[in-house]
């Protein structure tokens, strides 16, 4: 049995729980690398090009720290994964980068996964990656067809989904399906098991009441509306909207661990994986042209829909130094934000070097000042 | 209606000649500028790249000569150009510059019909179009045989700054020659003024391929006018994307599925496997095109944070070392600043000097006291 080793970066964080199952299927033995780390990070920035984007260089990390121990590293060439939609140049060419760059690497699964004019593209990658290590055709369809079911039935999202608009616990604790459970992708399964042991707000958990630390001390919402004794209209707790790849969002180490950070904050999150598939289309449908990423119809109609169903009262944008998509995408997301709803909104930008107490600064700046403008939105001072 | 159009290279000539002819007002933006560059960062995004910015730095020149619609070309990915045409009008809007944007690009037929009838004026001059652009294609491919000529003469000329005096001399002139009649006829005078330079026939200068992303390699003021001081160096600079090239292939082989020139696709093969956007693959594959038909080395040049050649500089490295061709990669943003960057381009050109007369020795096994030769002081060459 041969060993297979997919590094936890990039895409990893949307089709874990599909290569799992499909390599398990074709027999092989899955290692995926160790969570980002100091190490992998450095290595990655060492051996990349300087002028690549962050989540790229980490990838270098992570195939670095797979090398010595499979027979195979999954480096697909991710081309598309939607109907006329691609991905990034640089995921394109992500296999040819690592081949020439990088020394005394083990077999690359290098396939090509377009599935740009129909979505057969899938499963003849599947047959290819299947030949390459020499299984079965039938056996790798077969594979195929289980590994996409089970993806589309227990799809992390979905998971995601139903948890955060449920108002629970964003991270819940534990598998039960045991194995490698997919939402411990970034490790936040671990950090909320932490989280639930101390949570300092008990109502939290269940949603129901106001679980803003104010109103447990017995003091009153600090709405305006529920001063008047209406129930607060905003729902209870602050909510914002963090609009980024899934790679740099569920990494706990390069996103400075925001989602955890927020938490503690108080604040509640939405992520583009919050938002159904149906509504981010029907927002990405009013753009002029419709948007070539995939990445960027996403987070174009996911961050348009919280905004219009004022879910949120602001948006952080995290984006890696030198991503041309999010460069693009979240400047249009911004304009048409401030245009529309005027909702609060940051971009936040993450590099290989960048400073945690300065990250920190700004976060707190910005939830601050999403506290205070709720509370004194409609109050006018007197004085000028 | 006034259309204005961003500028690329020479393409303003091909442009501005259809216009005349089908009667459009229009007005050119001043060529690229450091006024047009600032205007462009002021109001684009941070991370945008540069193209984008000077587009902006044009549109908003234009504006202020009357301007109020845009013409762009278009695309459909992965590579950012594709949505410019987007971003273009969203920055303009919330800058308050009220102007329209028409992308012109072969998504679907019919919107592109009706996007070409907002620009021309009545029905007798759409029924010449097609004649008037078939034109069109010919002055843009005989603007890019100039530039080519002139860039060989440059490295060859006796008395230095001639060719820039008859290729400055047609930019000037095409702006003021209206109708593609009249500029083709243009184009004919000054491909023979450059012919008549006269020429150091013994020289044998450096041949250096410029490879990278279209509008840097293309637009003189985006890269520093890189090729002309290479010319200037004694260096007979080559580029093989054009723009008549990018509208045979892009605009016009593609849509209609003819068979097109992917001599590059399979040149970059061993190294690029696959179209990526952009154009990484032409740069891979012209870079080995080069190394094979004997040239001196190779400069890729391409704007920070351009995502397709950010791919091919990772894998020039290796394309190099295989193939034996020094390569130099240049990036450019808005505060790339001249002098360290013509510190750079100076040291490659002298490093490449000093590669091929040690080959030279090498080769002919002769056995010299002085390695460096003598050919790289010629009078009248600096």
């Amino acid at each position: 049995m041969y060993k297979i080793g997919i590094p936890r970066s990039l895409f990893y964080y949307r089709f874990a729980s599909f290569w799992e199952c499909f390599f398990s299927a074709l027999g092989a033995e899955i290692i995926v690398s160790d969570r980002t780390n100091k190490r992998i990070l450095d290595d990655g920035v060492k051996n990349c090009v300087d002028e690549a984007c962050l989540p790229i260089k980490l990838f270098y990390g992570h195939v670095l720290n797979l090398r010595d121990k499979v027979d195979y590293i999954l480096v697909p060439r991710f081309t598309s994964i939607s109907g006329n939609e691609y991905i990034c140049p640089e995921f394109g060419g992500l296999p040819d980068m690592i081949r020439h760059t990088l020394k005394g690497l083990p077999g690359l699964i290098d396939t090509e996964i377009n599935m740009r004019k129909s979505a057969r593209g899938g499963l003849k990658a599947a047959i290819e990656m299947g030949e390459m290590l020499g299984v079965d055709k039938r056996r790798t369809v077969k594979a195929y067809q289980l590994a996409s079911g089970n993806f589309r039935k227990d799809h992390f999202y979905k998971e995601f989904r139903k948890t955060v608009l449920q108002g629970e616990d964003r991270f819940p604790a534990g598998s039960e399906k045991g194995g490698h459970c997919p939402r411990e992708i970034g490790g936040y399964s671990e950090a909320t098991s932490r989280k639930a042991e101390n949570c300092p707000h008990p109502a939290s958990q269940k949603g129901e009441k106001c679980p803003r630390p104010e109103s447990q001390k017995g003091e009153k919402c600090p709405h305006p509306a529920s001063r008047k004794g209406e129930k607060c209209p905003r729902g209870k707790r602050l909510c914002v909207g963090v609009i980024g790849h899934p790679y740099n969002v569920y990494d706990r180490y390069i996103s400075m661990d925001l989602l955890r950070k927020l938490t503690d904050h108080g604040v509640d999150v939405r992520t583009i994986e919050a938002v159904e598939e149906v509504d981010i289309n029907r927002q990405a449908s009013t753009l002029p042209k419709p948007m070539f990423w995939n990445h960027g119809r996403m987070a174009y109609g996911a961050a348009l829909h919280m905004a219009e169903r004022g879910e949120v009262e602001g948006f952080i944008c995290l984006s890696s130094f030198g991503c041309g998509i999010d460069s693009f995408v979240n400047d249009l997301i911004e304009r048409h934000i401030r245009r529309r709803y005027g909702i609060p909104f940051i971009t936040m930008t993450i590099d290989e070097h960048s400073g945690e107490a300065g990250f920190n600064t700004r976060l707190e700046a910005f939830v601050d000042m999403l506290k205070w403008r709720r509370q004194n939105e409609d109050y006018i001072s007197a004085s000028g | 209606m006034k259309i204005t159009f961003p500028h690329l290279g020479n393409t303003y000539i091909c442009v501005k000649s259809i216009l005349d002819d089908i009667g459009a007002d229009y007005v050119i933006p001043p060529f690229n500028n450091k006024k047009a560059l600032e205007l462009g960062t002021r109001y684009s995004p941070e991370m945008v790249c540069l193209p984008l910015k000077i587009n902006i730095g044009n549109y908003i020149q234009a504006y202020g000569m009357g301007a109020d619609t845009i013409i762009m070309a278009g695309g459909c990915g992965p590579c950012r150009f594709g949505y410019y045409s987007q971003l273009h009008r969203e920055i303009l809007k919330d800058a308050g510059f009220d102007m329209e944007v028409i992308t012109l690009e072969g998504t679907d037929i019919k919107d592109l019909v009706s996007r070409i009838r907002k620009i021309v004026p009545g029905t007798s001059k759409m029924m010449r179009l097609p004649s008037i652009l078939l034109r069109a294609v010919q002055i843009a491919k005989r603007t890019d045989e100039v530039e080519m000529l002139a860039f060989r003469t440059r490295a060859r000329e006796w008395e230095c700054g001639a060719t820039d005096r008859v290729y400055n001399g047609f930019r000037r002139k095409a702006l003021e020659t209206r109708g593609t009649r009249n500029i083709l006829k243009l184009l004919d005078e000054t491909e023979a003024r450059l012919r008549s330079i006269p020429l150091d026939s013994y020289a044998d200068p450096l041949k250096i391929g410029i490879v990278g992303e279209i509008y840097t390699g293309i637009e003189h003021f985006a890269s520093f006018g890189i090729q002309h001081r290479l010319g200037r160096l004694g260096v007979e600079a080559d580029r093989k994307v054009t723009v008549s090239n990018w509208i045979i292939e892009h605009m016009i082989k593609k849509p209609l599925h003819l068979p097109r020139d992917m001599e590059y696709a399979k040149a970059a093969k061993p190294w690029l496997g696959a179209m990526i956007g952009g154009h990484a693959q032409e740069t891979i594959g012209n870079t080995a095109i080069y190394a094979k038909n004997g040239y001196d080395g190779v400069i890729q040049i391409f704007p920070f944070s351009c995502m397709p050649e950010i791919v091919a500089e990772s894998l020039l490295p290796s394309v190099g070392r295989d193939l034996d061709i020094p390569v130099l990669t240049l990036i450019i943003d808005e505060m790339t600043g001249e002098a360290g960057y013509m510190t750079r381009v100076e040291a490659f050109v002298d490093m490449l000097e000093r590669r091929r007369e040690s080959r030279k020795h090498e080769k002919g096994k002769l056995l010299s006291w002085n390695r460096c030769g003598f050919s790289q002081y010629e009078p009248g060459r600096h």
